[in-house]
């Protein structure tokens, strides 16, 4: 395999072919959910502070309506997902098993559910800082699983420069197809938000990268590319995880993120197309982020297809509306590689949920046995960082976490699940490193209290 | 609409996970080895048949014991243990006392693989444990060599084979004398290379129609074996393929230098046991480096060690050894050869 990439262009050349299993989604068009008749809309929905609310309970709100301010710069706006009631601000489950913060809306059920916010703004004439601000009261996050909050990504730090914008179109990540419909629907909005991002950040380039499993996808940006400066679209050679940043950067740029550090260290801004595609249609209208595409799929669901959701929905109702089968045995948030498998449907969808997938008991398959490590080497040749998944493991067991960091990267792993998926013995690779990460982080945090 | 109540079960990500497990690995190595072992049988006959069986067993038997010793379930489902058993038997002469066979099978699994810990653990191949024993407890019945082909093979024992425990192995002269192959003297195509400058046609040596270890004589048929494993993705190709390389490399710069004294490459690449060592052996993933350049520096060190035992030693065969100080370099190679990771070297501005 890694011979075969030398004559293949633009690839990953580490990481693994992983089975896509998006053909049952990917020619089905945007479709919007219904309201759920209670939306919970975590303040906390990206990286960074959570939102503080400026409605009170009891409350009407309009939909695209503010109803929390960022708490912070690292935070952004939450908006009404829908014209309705406040009904209450209390503790509601999130997909990491916790309790935080939420307000909780009861939409009207005969409201027109139009969005009355938000006034044109003229994009051309604003300044680098004006957009940073405006993206920041769009609410708009990183939409490809991460939830970063993008305008924090828009304002380069003093003395760093940034020469291009890398708009991910990748979507490694199998059974997804959220960003996949999104580029073919909505690829005038995808170029329009490179283009913003190229504005606030200083770029004089922008490379739209797409693997090559969705050449509808590059057939309709190329389309809308066409005649605009400086705006291009590369497709390269489907593998698992290009999606991740770094991978991306290399395959596209050929240049490293160095270890420990951001794309903007070597010139780069990495932005999903979902991402833009947002701030390419909410940012002239001054509106904020109310809704995404999910895409509902998995083997556990009857309907599946790309949902375009409100913000807040439970997933109980996102379940009931797919149709979920009865032998339903796990539920995840996003790829079947990264995402969380949670255990209560109350959950809300949130900003950073790029997909639900619903696997049944015959596809999820026994948890397996797990032998131990015969050194097979798999893991190291997958690793797309170059890790040493084997001896992690090893020292892992052993409890050596510190030894983990200083000596062999822990904390450069970004949890792909490439070592873990080809992993012969069935080590829980993955998992072992975030123990390992987590208990190194409580003990800087003893040693060092802030 | 009744309230949905899946039954959910929580796991953690990657929730997908390739087909490839430790025991269909395992079990893929048997499927590629039992040709080899059938094609020893008509070689040589039913003391092969028993010495392989006897391999197998005794090494099933103690893998078992030694777990039960050690108060935990049983290994020998995981077809890694038959994997040693059969190249045990596979690398000893087919006339091979079975009670001493037995005994080789106990100590490469007790010595070479339970000791460390079981699988996964040992630092050497268990199987060229207990060959190596055996050599240093029996060193003349283990240079014994029978013909392949004899006639009535499939009838009768080759009679050292049923030594009784604890007693000598008879000499083979007078039934190499009764079986009538000619012009046998009991010596593998090495030691006829090494000790009396004879060179072994390259036929016999790809078919295996000469003397030897009962499953090394077959080059041709180890090699497709092999492929079956690198096209299943149940072996990794670069060691062999190094260790092979580095061989034929060494071994042509000896012939061009002196070729009345030094063999050529193609039979010091197809003779004695350094295809089964290298398709079988050398790359038992377990005692073998992870990173992609230490895999190539242990292979190339195995066939460059081989050749100069070979041919700078006293022994006619230096496979096994070679194997066993890759095996013990291995650690070395891996701390050393730690691949440069993604991003380093870069500077991470503050």
């Amino acid at each position: 395999m890694a011979l075969l990439g030398l004559f293949n262009g633009k690839r990953l050349t580490r990481g693994v072919a992983v089975p896509e299993h998006k053909e049952r989604t990917h020619k089905l068009p945007i479709r919007r959910m219904p309201f759920a008749p209670l939306l919970i809309v975590p303040l906390s929905q990206h990286a960074g502070a959570p939102a503080q609310a400026i409605v009170a309970e009891g409350q009407e709100v309009v939909r695209g309506e503010p109803i929390a301010k960022a708490g912070g710069f690292v935070s952004v706006p939450m908006h009404a997902p829908a014209t309705g009631r406040v009904e209450r601000i209390a503790l509601a489950p999130n997909a990491r098993g916790e309790m935080a913060p939420a307000i909780y809306i009861k939409p009207w059920p005969s409201a027109s559910q139009e969005i009355l916010y938000g006034a044109p703004q003229d994009i051309e004439h604003m300044t680098p800082g004006e957009i940073v601000s405006a993206v920041q009261d769009t609410g708009v996050v990183g939409l490809g699983g991460a939830a970063f909050p993008t305008h924090v990504k828009l304002k380069l730090p003093e003395g760093k420069t940034v020469d291009t914008v890398v708009v991910n179109g990748c979507e490694c990540e199998p059974y997804l197809t959220t960003d996949h419909r999104v580029m073919v629907e909505q690829a005038g909005e995808v170029v329009h938000g490179a283009r913003i991002a190229m504005k606030a950040i200083g770029a004089g380039r922008a490379i739209i990268g797409v693997e090559d499993n969705k050449p509808d996808a590059v057939e309709a940006l190329d389309k809308a590319v066409a005649g605009v400066p400086n705006v291009t679209v590369e497709s390269v050679a489907t593998r698992y995880p290009q999606g991740a940043e770094k991978m991306l950067l290399k395959v596209l740029l050929q240049r490293e993120v160095p270890s420990g550090g951001l794309p903007s260290d070597i010139g780069a801004a990495v932005f999903n197309v979902a991402t833009l595609a947002q701030i390419g249609e909410l940012l002239p209208l001054h509106q904020g982020l109310i809704e995404r595409v999910v895409t509902i799929t998995g083997s556990g669901v009857t309907k599946p297809g790309n949902y375009l959701t409100a913000l807040g929905t439970p997933l109980r109702w996102v379940l009931e509306q797919a149709g979920c089968t009865a032998d339903a045995a796990a539920v995840i948030l996003g790829g079947p590689m990264m995402g969380p498998a949670i255990s209560l449907l109350d959950v809300p969808l949130t900003k950073g949920v790029t997909g639900v997938l619903v696997l049944t008991r015959a596809e999820a398959g026994r948890p397996k046995r797990i032998y131990p490590c015969i050194r097979c080497g798999a893991c190291v040749d997958v690793c797309p960082l170059h890790l040493n998944p084997s001896r992690l493991g090893m020292l892992a067991r052993k409890g050596r976490f510190e030894e983990m960091q200083t000596d062999f990267h822990l904390n450069d792993c970004f949890e792909c699940g490439c070592c873990s998926y080809v992993c012969p013995s069935n080590i829980p690779l993955v998992q072992q490193f975030r123990v390992a990460k987590q208990m190194n982080r409580e003990r800087r945090a003893r040693e060092c209290p802030r | 609409m009744p309230a949905l109540t899946p039954e959910l079960e929580l796991r953690t990500s990657p929730h997908l996970h390739t087909q490839r497990s430790v025991v269909s690995i395992m079990r893929n190595v048997v499927l590629a080895l039992l040709p080899v072992c059938a094609y020893s049988v008509w070689l040589f006959g039913i003391s092969a048949l028993a010495l392989i069986v006897t391999a197998t067993a005794s090494c099933l038997a103690a893998e078992h014991l030694f777990c039960r010793i050690a108060s935990r379930e049983s290994s020998i489902g995981d077809y890694s243990i038959a994997i040693t058993g059969l190249l045990l038997g596979l690398t000893l002469p087919p006339a091979f006392p079975l009670w001493m066979t037995a005994v080789g099978g106990f100590v490469a699994v007790g010595l070479g693989k339970m000791l460390f810990g079981g699988l996964g653990f040992n630092a050497f191949n268990p199987a060229l444990v207990g060959r190596a024993f055996l050599q240093a407890a029996f060193p003349v019945t283990i240079s014994s060599y029978s013909p392949a082909m004899a006639e009535g093979r499939f009838h009768e024992f080759i009679p050292s084979t049923l030594t009784l425990p604890f007693l000598q192995a008879p000499i083979l002269t007078e039934w190499t004398a009764r079986v009538r192959v000619d012009a046998f003297s009991g010596a593998t195509p090495l030691m006829l290379q090494k000790f009396d400058r004879v060179s072994t046609e390259l036929g016999p040596l790809l078919l295996g129609q000469v003397s030897g270890s009962a499953g090394e004589t077959s080059a041709l048929l180890i090699l497709l074996c092999g492929l079956y494993l690198i096209a299943r993705n149940m072996m990794d190709w670069r060691i062999p393929c190094a260790m092979l390389m580095s061989a034929a490399v060494l071994s042509a710069a000896f012939h061009a230098a002196d070729p009345t004294r030094y063999p050529s490459a193609a039979f010091m690449v197809f003779s004695g046991g350094l295809m089964l060592g290298a398709v079988f052996m050398a790359s038992d993933m377990v005692a073998s480096p992870v990173t992609p350049a230490g895999v190539w520096i242990y292979g190339g060190l195995m066939g460059t060690l081989t050749v100069l035992i070979r041919l700078k030693g006293g022994l006619p065969e230096g496979v096994m050894y070679a194997i066993l100080l890759g095996n013990a370099a291995s650690p070395l190679i891996d701390n050393l050869t730690q691949p440069r990771i993604y991003g380093a070297g870069g500077k991470a501005r503050p």
